[in-house]
């Protein structure tokens, strides 16, 4: 289990993968929907980085996006290297070719995930097959038994069906397969949301290992604020379609810098919870999103400026960054009287409208 | 579960179905029997009344069992069929038994040729369809598959015989043979083409291959529709499936895709619906064996309908009720062999 990335490019050091001002438009009868509209960071190798956002804020869309699995009607914008390849320029073909090999995907619900015709030998054989066909059939079945050892899946159960395997099992199968050819970027897509408690913490703990097994750099994709923080390095916080809030996990959920981060973790509810907060309203619509800072007409903190200028990416230190106003206003940015005017409720009503 | 129990299971599947076919057959008899009890008249009467003397017509409706009460026909007739005695036909004396053994290989030979063409147009052109969905090619396939389901077989054939007849002369749109190649060929199994090809009769071969396109052409082609149609829409409910993403996601190619993934899967629910099918192949082949004079069962059918003899009638019924209830047992047999998820 210790020889690394063995062909392909050299290592390079520096992010593994780079998104700048990067865009995922779908089209749909109502003009295109900004799913992912301008989104920048970057993964070192072996890093955890944990996506956080109310459903349908593009996370899912975001994640695809990056291994470029996305449906017919869809496009994408800005840039995205990997590896110091440019993955928007690159043809159809090679971009497949990277997908299983160098890039990987777990789903959210592993049931279904695998094909019910197809013995579990048969995805490995498929799999390793398609990406290394100078492997032979001993080659292939050494290095599937290998990684299913790791997941803790008995050589035993190699010619089993899927359907022979419990939730928790198969999302293993699932994490085995995606990583069987040691893809150095990985995105895990609510990995645990069909799963039991248990078996998500047994689940969350491989997540978090790949890192030393096989230096892979993670985006986890999840609703629950509770594995971001035990599992990840760095968490970005998502809102119709942008990273509103980006940075190292412990000083996010510490000091969040923007409203939405704020009243995102004011929402979750814990042992210790004594009533239920919520962020009132619901996320905008992505065809003709909300002037402005996209969140303004639910954010308690809105002012004049909110509705009118988008806020600027800022970097308030060790890489923390966040879009808000009230947050510029607050470390010490001047803005005019009429600017800093808290937003209306009437106003916040019109703006919903339009 | 290692493979070796779930072979165990199988067993244990193929068991369970087959005993399932006892109350399958016993509905079906039942209902073969009640409805030609219903007819108005009695059979004897019916079929050669009026041309015998009433005694002797008593005597034979009393050979038949017909004087008897119905529970005790009923009984006696489950009791026959048991045994595999479907009767004697009434106008010409035959057990039916050997009606089915001197014409159920024309049928067979018709019925597989069709099945075999649809499977040929049908498999491939509605994996088309599906995988290239909305597209112009679909578009065009869709409507093949339409038209050659809601076209009445009788037309089709009519067409294709005009077609032929007009621009082919020489081709033969009639019989399973030509008179030459029925005479020569000596009977071992009933069935035309097998037995020319034990007496290694090779132009006979060809001569029946030749009479079997035009009627295998018009039969095949009604059920070239519903497979069209049945693969189109599995091909793209399977396309939408969660594995299917998932084996892309895997950077497996979309030929591949398409074909491991998506069209295999999308064959389970074919091959329950191609069974059924057979059930339509069977009326079908009746209409397709009268518009051909195809020596089968279906003609014979119609004959001894027109003859008004019940007793033909009722076991090649019952026949055609079992040959249906057995392809049904066969293709649920095949769904557990590629769907493992069947065996439990």
């Amino acid at each position: 289990m210790t020889e690394l990335r063995d062909v392909g490019a050299p290592v390079i050091e520096g992010p593994v993968l780079e998104a700048r001002d990067f865009r995922v438009w779908y089209a749909t009868d109502r003009g295109p929907v900004r799913a992912v509209d301008g989104v920048s960071f970057s993964l070192r190798r072996g890093e955890i980085l944990g996506l956080v956002g109310e459903s349908g804020c593009g996370k899912s869309t975001l994640g695809r996006g990056l291994i470029g699995l996305l449906p017919d009607g869809s496009s994408r914008d800005g840039e995205l290297e990997f590896e110091g390849r440019d993955m928007l320029a690159l043809p159809g073909r090679e971009q497949r070719a990277l997908r299983g090999s160098d890039l990987g995907m777990i789903f959210q619900e592993p049931l279904t995930r695998l094909n019910p015709l197809m013995r579990i030998s048969g995805h490995f054989e498929e799999t390793l097959r398609i990406h290394r066909p100078e492997l032979s059939k001993e080659e292939v079945e050494q290095q599937a038994l290998a990684i299913l050892r790791l997941m803790g899946i008995p050589p035993t159960r190699y010619h089993a069906y899927p359907h022979e395997f419990s939730g928790g099992m198969r999302q293993r199968l699932m994490i085995a397969l995606a990583l069987v050819l040691r893809p150095a970027f990985v995105v895990a897509d609510e990995p645990t949301t069909a799963l039991d408690v248990l078996v998500e913490a047994q689940i969350i703990r491989i997540l978090h290992d790949l890192r030393t097994e096989f230096e892979t750099a993670l985006l986890l994709i999840t609703h629950n604020l509770g594995i971001i923080a035990e599992a990840c390095d760095r968490v970005a916080v998502m809102y119709a379609g942008e990273i509103v809030e980006i940075g190292d996990a412990k000083a996010v959920f510490s000091h969040p810098k923007h409203p939405y981060t704020r009243e995102l973790l004011r929402s979750t509810i814990s042992l210790s919870t004594t009533g239920l907060n919520y962020i009132d309203g619901a996320p905008p619509d992505l065809v003709e999103p909300p002037s402005g800072c996209h969140f303004h007409p639910r954010c308690p903190d809105a002012m004049q400026i909110c509705a009118a200028r988008h806020p600027v990416d800022r970097d308030h230190g060790d890489g923390h960054r966040a879009a808000c106003w009230a947050t510029d206003l607050a470390e010490g940015l001047t803005l005019d009287e009429s600017d800093r005017a808290p937003l209306e409720r009437e106003e916040i009503a019109v703006a919903d409208e339009a | 579960m290692s493979s070796s129990a779930g072979s165990g299971s199988l067993a244990r599947y193929i068991l369970v179905r087959i005993i399932l076919v006892i109350p399958m057959m016993l509905i079906l008899l039942t209902v073969v029997f009640l409805l030609l009890r219903v007819a108005p008249g009695d059979p004897v009467s019916a079929s050669v009344g009026g041309r015998l003397p009433p005694a002797i017509l008593a005597q034979k409706r009393a050979a038949l069992g017909l004087d008897q009460p119905l529970y005790q026909q009923y009984l006696e007739y489950l009791g026959h069929v048991v045994r595999f005695n479907f009767g004697t036909t009434i106008s010409d004396n035959q057990p039916v038994l050997s009606v089915i053994r001197d014409k159920g290989g024309a049928t067979l030979t018709l019925t597989v040729g069709a099945f075999l063409i649809a499977l040929v147009l049908g498999l491939p052109l509605g994996r088309l369809a599906g995988r290239y969905r909305d597209s112009g090619a679909d578009a065009v396939i869709r409507i093949f598959g339409i038209v050659t389901y809601a076209a009445p077989i009788f037309w089709v054939g009519v067409l294709l015989v005009a077609f032929v007849a007009a621009h082919f002369p020489s081709w033969p749109t009639y019989g399973i043979a030509s008179a030459q190649t029925t005479f020569v060929v000596p009977t071992h199994t009933h069935i035309l083409i097998v037995d020319s090809i034990i007496a290694n009769y090779w132009s006979g071969v060809f001569d029946i291959l030749k009479h079997c396109v035009l009627p295998c052409i018009t039969l095949g082609l009604l059920i070239t529709g519903v497979i069209i149609r049945l693969v189109r829409v599995n091909v793209i409910q399977a396309l939408k499936g969660d594995y299917v993403e998932a084996a892309r996601a895997r950077g497996v190619p979309e030929g591949r895709v398409v074909r491991k993934h998506a069209f295999r899967n999308a064959l389970v629910p074919v091959i329950t619906v191609i069974g059924l099918q057979v059930a339509l192949t069977l009326s079908g082949a009746v209409l397709t064996e009268t518009t051909f004079n195809w020596p089968g069962v279906g003609t014979a059918l119609v004959n001894y309908l027109n003859e008004r003899d019940y007793t033909a009638v009722q076991g090649l019924v019952t026949f055609f009720a079992v040959v249906v209830v057995i392809v049904s047992l066969l293709v649920d047999i095949l769904n557990a062999l590629v769907d493992p998820r069947v065996r439990y």
